[in-house]
């Protein structure tokens, strides 16, 4: 079998509970929040809607026959629910977030407030464009962003997050290809890659070839060159890489890439290391998606929404999916009909209905406009001094794959510092919970065993940093010395020990059931 | 500059403590070829958030809003009335600025959220399981498309003309890669033989109800014409309050439901972010895609929740995935959660059958105005009329006089002849008598 | 019933005449973690030499069984389904994963015997 060696434990070993516990289960300002639908109850409404009745002489036999089984709930009580489920939840307003590879930065409320201006956030997505004239100048003044910071001639942008504008940029070379009348179906993806990018490769119908890295953590750019061929698309590159190092050799590879009639996807999640101080453009790039929740402060809600515009090189511009927004006489529209583009234009297709993240792009504008380009120059910079300063300070108490050199935005360690005290990455990311503190990305990437990737972003102050770092050493000098007292049945803290997930994945449970449903409503 | 709390000094400290001269040092693995100055960049520098408000304030104020005229646009999004406790709610920074729950222990706010949010989506659909959500409702029937084809070990999509044509579009996008894809006639007001069409190819047939002209689909007869060929039933809802009055798809014979969830929780915001819904039998569970959430216990015994089943996932199982999605529509789920915890089995029930009163109210007084003909006999909130003008040209001249009078059918597909006259009107509990009469007034001046 | 023989992918097979049982090794069990789910071929399925026959996840990774020697496949532990705890239990009895019928029985005396596994393991 294909051996997995991240070694990664699942199971968590029952403990004992040592406090006495209180009658309500609840503890202090730690409050339990029970399920929606063991709060809820029968005939009961949180709004007040007029209660009238409708024949079925236009529902074409259809009307519903049961209950949907939801019950209801009244408003304070649907506020006190979410309320208590919030307090469960870590976030970067509270601390730290050192999530390598997400750029937690800080989500300015300004972009909140701006996205909910009713012209923007109350506007129909096909409303005329007589009446959206605004809208669609944001989305082009947020196009001239794009494009001047990557120097890059074109950008798509209805890309719903990452992952989506890496399908899109595929599918744009895959048009290219066939434009062309050749045959290529197999795409270089190496081997540190984040699992969306040979995920979407393989989605977009290409066979995934993997290039492996060299000892100082960049792709083995001759390797890479010499698995080129008329079979082959694209690679896929991120830059700066996986493990937080900018890929030195990259505009040899782009000129062999392109010689061998190739096209070069690059992954922008690192965007927020180089952003005002290099243009992907320069750099022979022919496709980058952008993560506008990473590099452009969109929240991250929990897990999105997101946007993922795509910027296009010339080779690729004219392929970018539909619609497209076009400027003529009349103002500013979008061109949603194959048979009415531009010259030239040969879009493939289309991503998702609509135009885009409108709401995202409305956060994002309002970043780029508050940095400015020597903001966004200078949050770079920050970010980048960060987490240099975070590898200078734990580099002699954990161990560095990649010590010796300045790293990017992001500072990469692995669990060579914890052998033979029985301690894992995991166990050392539990204990940070403890202490307060989101871990850090782990097992990520592949290529350094037990990986910790650690990125503190530009919103960080220094005391915040030195805190971190003073927690860190604390904890790498102890699980060193074999006091492991910090780490077993870690976490202690949180509103929950460590969960059994191969019970949850043995025996899936995913969603409550009633144990009949109630009557129907009327 | 706000938002970066490093001092001067406190950089000259770092740079110190890291051994470097100066940060460029820091940066000497960019070529020397590919690093920029400031002054390359044509864009502004740093401004102060008055100024931003300012330069964003008017741009917004170039556009109509839909609270700020009659307003019937629908075709896909629809204006509902979201209650103030959603959006404050949405806004706390624990569920705003918090990450996807990687780490359970200190994430139980949003994956409880998520097993709600599952079950009520399971409810809703009446099918056994729903996911965390997808980025949208087409995003949603792609990959419904997908994994009926992963299932069947078939190629061929069967799309009907109801569908709506963006979401044909993303699938024949995506979908059309792993096989083929074909669509059935456009048949407004009417329902149009697909049946015809499967054959043992078919890995799946796709019906929306109600479909894009509003007219309300039996997906039972279809359901059982798929599963006689051992196709699948993918059902397609894009306004999901519908399902506050409408038989749910699953209980008509629906394997997949491929909703967009945009109705409950979550404004127009012209076009995203928007909340995808997915959900399937039970049988299907390992072939989904997307993030699922599942109930366990801690090291205590007590009850927790975590992210389960991620080896379908790109994490995981990289190019052997069910899908590529990482960042899914996690806020959205929540707003989508909240307003339906809100509205419960009452309110959402009661204000389904308000929408279908007001679209029925509204579609017959418009049917009385001369040069209107009611194309959709039967509709919930969204029904289509047949005018004596094109309806793109009537749309812009009702625009002119500040109404918002619909969707011309011509706009989602203009080679399909009989569409020119059409024009798709949406009403919902945030219409009032006013905008209706207004609708009508200036509807016959323009078509006079 | 034969001894047993192992790959270097961590899979072990027993030879019964024509009939060859496979399933992962203990050492395979315990690196993988806890099983959470497996994915066994159907009867009738051909497989080669080295072609990935099944898979088996625990909760963060997911690994393809390698067919040992080449065959017919004639039956999978559907025991497995149910429990696929069984595979940490006893990975090289009870928790086997399918078994197939072998069209080459050189492949099998190519393997190596449990003392030239037990090497392999020891220098990984």
């Amino acid at each position: 079998m294909s051996m997995n060696n991240q070694g990664r434990p699942s199971q968590a070993a029952m403990v004992q509970d040592n406090e006495l516990p209180t009658i309500s289960g609840d503890r202090g300002l730690d409050l339990e929040a029970r399920l929606i639908f063991e709060l809820g109850r029968e005939g009961v409404t949180g709004v007040d809607l007029p209660d009238i009745n409708v024949d079925d002489s236009r529902l074409h036999g259809l009307r519903r026959k049961g209950a949907i089984g939801l019950l209801g709930l009244s408003e304070p009580e649907v506020i006190r629910h979410y309320v208590r489920l919030s307090r469960q939840n870590y976030a970067i307003d509270a601390g730290l977030y050192p999530l390598g590879s997400c750029t937690m930065k800080h989500n300015p409320r300004l972009n909140e407030k701006m996205a909910r201006l009713p012209g923007f956030g109350d506007l129909h997505p096909l409303a005329p464009s007589s009446v959206t004239q605004g809208a669609l100048a944001l989305i082009g003044d947020l196009m001239r962003w794009l494009t001047t910071l990557t120097g890059m001639p074109a950008v798509a942008m209805s890309p719903k997050a990452g992952a989506h504008g890496e399908l899109c940029g595929l599918l744009a070379i895959r048009a290219a290809v066939q434009a062309r009348g050749e045959h290529r179906d197999r795409i270089l993806v190496p081997e540190s890659a984040h699992g969306t990018n040979p995920a979407t490769a393989a989605f977009a119908g290409f066979v995934v070839d993997e290039v492996p890295a060299k000892p100082d953590g960049r792709v083995d750019a001759a390797a890479l060159k010499a698995k080129l061929g008329p079979d082959v698309a694209a690679i896929m590159l991120t830059n700066p890489n996986t493990c937080g190092l900018f890929e030195g050799e990259i505009i040899g590879i782009a000129k062999a890439v392109h010689e061998a009639g190739a096209y070069f996807y690059c992954d922008g999640a690192n965007f927020n290391a180089i952003a005002g101080r290099v243009r992907p453009g320069d750099l022979g790039i022919d496709a980058m998606h952008i993560n506008l929740h990473k590099t452009f402060s969109t929240p991250h809600g929990g897990g999105g929404p997101g946007a993922g515009p795509v910027v296009l090189s010339e080779r690729l511009k004219a392929y970018a999916p539909l619609p497209l927004l076009v400027a003529d006489g009349e103002g500013l529209r979008l061109v949603e009909d194959r048979a009415r583009v531009p010259d030239g234009a040969k879009p493939f297709g289309r991503m998702c209905a609509f135009h885009g993240q409108m709401g995202m792009f409305v956060r994002a504008l309002s970043y780029m406009v508050s940095h400015g380009r020597d903001g966004i120059r200078q949050a770079s910079e920050d970010a980048v001094l960060s987490a240099n300063y975070i590898l200078a300070s734990l580099k002699d108490v954990m161990s560095a794959p990649f010590g010796d050199g300045p790293c990017m935005h992001e500072a990469l360690f692995d669990d060579t510092f914890l052998e033979g005290s029985g301690i894992t990455t995991l166990d050392f990311a539990k204990a940070m919970i403890d202490e307060g503190y989101h871990p850090m990305t782990m097992y990520f990437p592949l290529v350094v065993h037990g990986a910790m990737l650690i990125e503190p972003t530009e919103s960080e102050s220094k005391e915040s940093l030195d805190r971190f770092i003073t927690v860190l050493r604390g904890l790498a000098e102890d699980a060193k010395a074999g006091r492991r007292e910090r780490f077993e049945g870690a976490p202690r803290y949180a509103p929950r020990r460590r969960l059994d997930e191969t019970a949850a994945a043995r025996k899936p449970i995913l969603r409550w059931k009633p144990s009949a449903l109630p009557e129907a409503a009327e | 500059m706000r938002y970066l709390p490093l001092t001067p000094n406190d950089r000259r400290a770092m740079l110190a403590k890291i051994g470097a001269p100066d940060i460029d040092s820091l940066f000497k693995d960019v070529p020397k070829e590919a690093a920029v100055s400031l002054s390359s960049f044509d864009l502004s520098d740093t401004k102060g958030e008055l100024e931003v408000e300012r330069i964003l304030s008017k741009l917004a104020a170039r556009n109509v809003a839909a609270g700020a005229a009659p307003f019937f646009c629908g075709a896909g999004a629809y204006k509902h009335h979201v209650p103030s406790a959603v959006d404050h709610l949405i806004q706390r920074s624990e569920f705003l600025t918090s990450y996807t729950p990687y780490q359970p222990e200190i994430s139980q706010g949003t994956l409880q959220v998520l097993f709600e949010f599952q079950t009520q989506v399971a409810l809703l659909t009446g099918m056994e399981v729903a996911n965390a959500s997808l980025y949208d409702g087409s995003t949603a029937t792609a990959e419904a498309v997908l994994m009926a084809q992963r299932l069947t070990r078939r190629s061929k999509a069967i799309l009907s003309g109801g569908l709506h044509p963006h979401y044909a579009e993303t699938v024949e996008t995506v979908a059309g890669l792993a096989g083929q894809v074909t669509r059935s006639p456009v048949t407004p007001g009417r329902v149009e033989d697909i049946v015809g069409l499967i054959d043992a190819e078919t890995a799946c047939v796709v019906l929306q109800s109600p479909d894009v002209f509003g007219l309300i689909r039996d997906i039972k007869p279809i359901a059982e014409a798929a599963h006689a060929r051992g196709a699948l039933l993918i059902a397609v809802v894009t306004e999901v309050v519908s399902l506050g009055l409408l038989e749910s798809p699953g209980a008509q014979g629906a394997d997949v439901v491929a909703c967009e969830g945009q109705s409950i929780g979550n404004g127009l915001n012209f076009g995203g972010p928007y909340v995808g819904l997915f959900a399937a039998k039970e049988k299907f569970l390992r072939q989904m895609p997307g993030r699922l959430c599942g109930e366990t216990v801690d090291a205590t015994g007590r009850r927790g929740f975590v992210l389960t089943l991620s080896t379908r996932e790109q994490h995981i199982r990289r190019e052997k995935a069910t899908s590529n999605i990482c960042t899914n529509s996690g806020l959205c789920a929540l707003a989508f959660s909240i307003h339906l915890s809100l509205l419960g089995e009452v309110g959402l029930t009661r204000l389904a059958r308000i929408n279908h009163a007001k679209a029925v109210s509204l579609a017959d007084r418009l049917a009385r105005v001369k040069g209107v003909e009611l194309v959709t006999p039967y509709f919930f909130n969204e029904f289509t009329l047949k005018l004596s003008k094109p309806a793109g040209d009537v749309v812009d001249a009702l625009a002119a006089q500040h109404v918002l009078g619909g969707v011309p059918a011509s706009r989602l597909m203009p080679h399909v002849s009989g569409a020119r006259d059409l024009l798709i009107v949406a009403a919902t509990e945030t219409n009032t008598d006013e905008d209706f009469a207004k609708f009508e007034q200036v509807l016959s001046e323009v078509l006079a | 019933m034969s001894e047993m023989r192992f790959t270097d992918q961590h899979e072990w097979v027993r030879l019964d005449g024509d009939e060859a049982t496979i399933g992962i090794t203990r050492h395979a069990a315990e690196q993988l973690g806890d099983v959470v789910f497996v994915e066994l071929p159907q009867a009738g399925r051909k497989v080669r030499a080295g072609a990935e026959a099944a898979v088996v996840e625990s909760v963060k990774a997911a690994s393809e069984v390698y067919a040992p020697v080449g065959g017919e496949v004639t039956e999978a532990n559907t025991v497995l389904e149910a429990q696929p705890a069984k595979v940490n239990e006893d990975p090289e009895g009870a928790g086997w994963f399918f078994k197939l019928k072998i069209s080459d029985k050189g492949q099998f005396a190519k393997l190596m015997d449990e003392a030239a596994y037990k090497e392999f393991v020891k220098g990984l």
